[in-house]
């Protein structure tokens, strides 16, 4: 039996060590943001910045951080309500129809999830260039409302089932119509897996680069990940600007993992899809 | 009744008619086109039918052959590292401390960031004149600096550590979900019984997590062939196509190149190679163990 010191010792060098390789390369990164050039590329690092904001100004000035922001945010945003929107609405009729048609629906749409996005973005991209819509905003929703439907589907179905028919069977004697019963009972008994669906949703669109690369090939339309990927500087690596407009990309998804780090951890097992 | 049904299944209407729309029919059509010769920039060659011209081709093309060892070879080492990892950074994660959620907050940032942001923070870390990889390693002495992603096999490395650092605690996710179904008293039963930890990992633990870890080397195995932004930030698929992945490949050729055809095959043979290892995977684990989810 290894002694009980020696074990909470094991135990504690293992958590700093997840934390550390976890948290340290990205704090080390977006820290660049607050440094001078000079720092940025100084052998050995600067460990600890002056806090200029020179790379945030240059960031939003010359290189339009707010723009693809606020076109992330359009994207996202939109992309998050209708999945959701759809997916409580499938959700709720495979949580009530019978077991067998259910799981054989529920079994179809998590194939859908499985697919490698190269098969379908060919035929996207052609689909888009006929009707007109590369370079606008729908253009990029209506495929990741696609791509995420399978996990607000599965969330939300599991999360309905869980709530008693009786409840509904009360309200229907009682005179509520059935989209009634939807809008005033289940929805509201149904904020937690509402918000996890769509936390997941809202990162993956937030974060999501391949699509985006191939539908928004117009500066003025792009979101985020494809500016962080394409910056370009005048002579050298701008590292200040990506790291200033990283540390702005990931402020969001950090936020949203520090409140709702355990929405977040029981959405994943109960889709067990990646987000 | 009946009408009760119909209700339901003009409420799935909308989000199935959306997924058949940008997903089934997508998929259909790139079975088609790989069967055809079409290139983007030049509409009026029309859209011939070429039969399995674009697979012979395929076949025949080193390029590809590299890109597809490439690709197992990158699915292999990140899977294999990221189970390992995830197991380890899940047993952590399960414990009961006061840092608990700190330390779930932390596991969950790699995961929660884009992937580009990951490729750039690797880039800067490994950067050949003042990266902090080479300080680490070799500390001032600026001579022996290694420009990682100037070399084949250090390139091919630098996609592969980000990746795991990235992907590590998705892994680690799904395994912790395997662990919190485990009934507390099992484990303090086997330590009335005096096993020690090892033999009540190895003897109570394991056995219960296992369809969770086939579950996670499920997902992550068909996520890893999808890989795609850090090749294409980190290395653009250099140097000398070592870390030109499968998925890059098709992209070239499809919308840098415009060979909608020729890519449509390769991305048909992505898709039936992740179809291949799904259903392997699935027939290991039981269908069961999806189905009991539903």
């Amino acid at each position: 039996m290894i002694p009980r010191f020696l074990r909470k010792g094991l135990f504690l060098t293992g958590v700093i060590l997840a934390v550390g390789f976890s948290l340290s390369p990205f704090l080390f990164f977006v820290l660049s943001a607050f440094k001078t050039e000079n720092q940025i590329t100084a052998i050995p690092p600067v460990w600890l910045p002056d806090f200029s904001f020179v790379s945030f100004q240059s960031a939003v000035f010359k290189h339009h951080l707010f723009h693809y922001l606020l076109n992330s945010l359009i994207v996202g945003g939109t992309a998050t309500l209708v999945s959701l929107s759809l997916g409580a609405l499938a959700g709720y009729a495979l949580a009530r129809l019978p077991r067998r048609y259910a799981r054989f629906i529920l079994m179809g749409v998590l194939a859908c999830a499985m697919f490698p996005q190269i098969t379908i973005a060919g035929p996207i991209w052609r689909f888009l260039r006929a009707v007109g819509w590369l370079n606008q905003y729908h253009g990029l929703i209506l495929p990741y409302v696609a791509l995420t439907l399978p996990l607000c589907i599965w969330i939300l179905a599991l999360f309905f089932r869980e709530i008693p028919e009786e409840l509904e069977s009360a309200a229907l004697v009682d005179g509520c119509t059935r989209p009634g019963v939807l809008i005033r009972i289940i929805l509201p008994l149904s904020t937690p897996g509402l918000f996890t669906a769509g936390i997941l949703t809202f990162i993956y669109s937030w974060n999501e680069f391949f699509l985006a690369l191939l539908i928004m090939t117009d500066p003025a339309r792009q979101t985020m990940p494809v500016g962080i990927a394409l910056f370009q500087g005048e002579h050298s690596i701008p590292w200040g600007e990506i790291a200033a407009a990283s540390l702005i990309t990931t402020l969001p998804l950090i936020i949203l993992v520090l409140f709702f780090q355990r929405r977040i951890v029981d959405g994943l097992s109960a889709g067990a899809i990646k987000g | 009744m009946i009408r009760k049904n119909q209700f339901f299944l003009l409420l799935l209407l909308p989000a199935l008619s959306l997924l058949v729309l940008f997903i089934l029919i997508p998929v259909g059509q790139s079975f088609y086109l790989s069967f055809h010769r079409v290139i983007s920039g030049l509409p009026q060659l029309g859209e011939a039918m070429v039969g399995f011209e674009n697979y012979r081709d395929l076949f025949h093309d080193p390029v590809a052959r590299h890109s597809l060892w490439t690709t197992v070879i990158f699915v292999g080492v990140t899977t294999f590292f990221e189970l390992l990892i995830g197991l380890f950074l899940a047993l952590l994660m399960h414990r009961h401390f006061p840092g608990r959620g700190a330390l779930r907050a932390a596991v969950l940032i790699p995961w929660a960031i884009p992937t580009v942001v990951a490729a750039q923070m690797w880039r800067f870390l490994m950067n050949d004149a003042y990266g902090t990889v080479n300080y680490l390693l070799f500390g001032t002495e600026t001579a022996s600096y290694v420009p990682w992603l100037a070399y084949p096999a250090t390139a091919l490395g630098a996609i592969i550590l980000a990746d795991i650092w990235k992907t590590a605690s998705f892994a680690a996710l799904l395994i912790l979900a395997g662990l919190q179904v485990i009934p507390p008293e099992i484990n303090q039963a086997g330590l009335v019984d005096g096993a020690g930890s090892w033999q009540r990992f190895r003897h109570i633990t394991w056995p219960l997590i296992r369809p969770a870890v086939m579950v996670a080397l499920l997902f992550r195995t068909i996520d890893a062939f999808r890989v795609f932004d850090l090749a294409y930030v980190l290395t653009q698929g250099g140097p000398a196509d070592a870390t030109n992945v499968l998925q890059l490949y098709g992209y070239k050729k499809m919308f840098v190149e415009g060979w909608m055809g020729y890519g449509s095959a390769i991305s048909v043979c992505i898709f039936t190679m992740a179809l291949f290892l799904a259903v392997v995977y699935v027939r290991a684990v039981g269908r069961r163990l999806l189905e009991a989810r539903v």
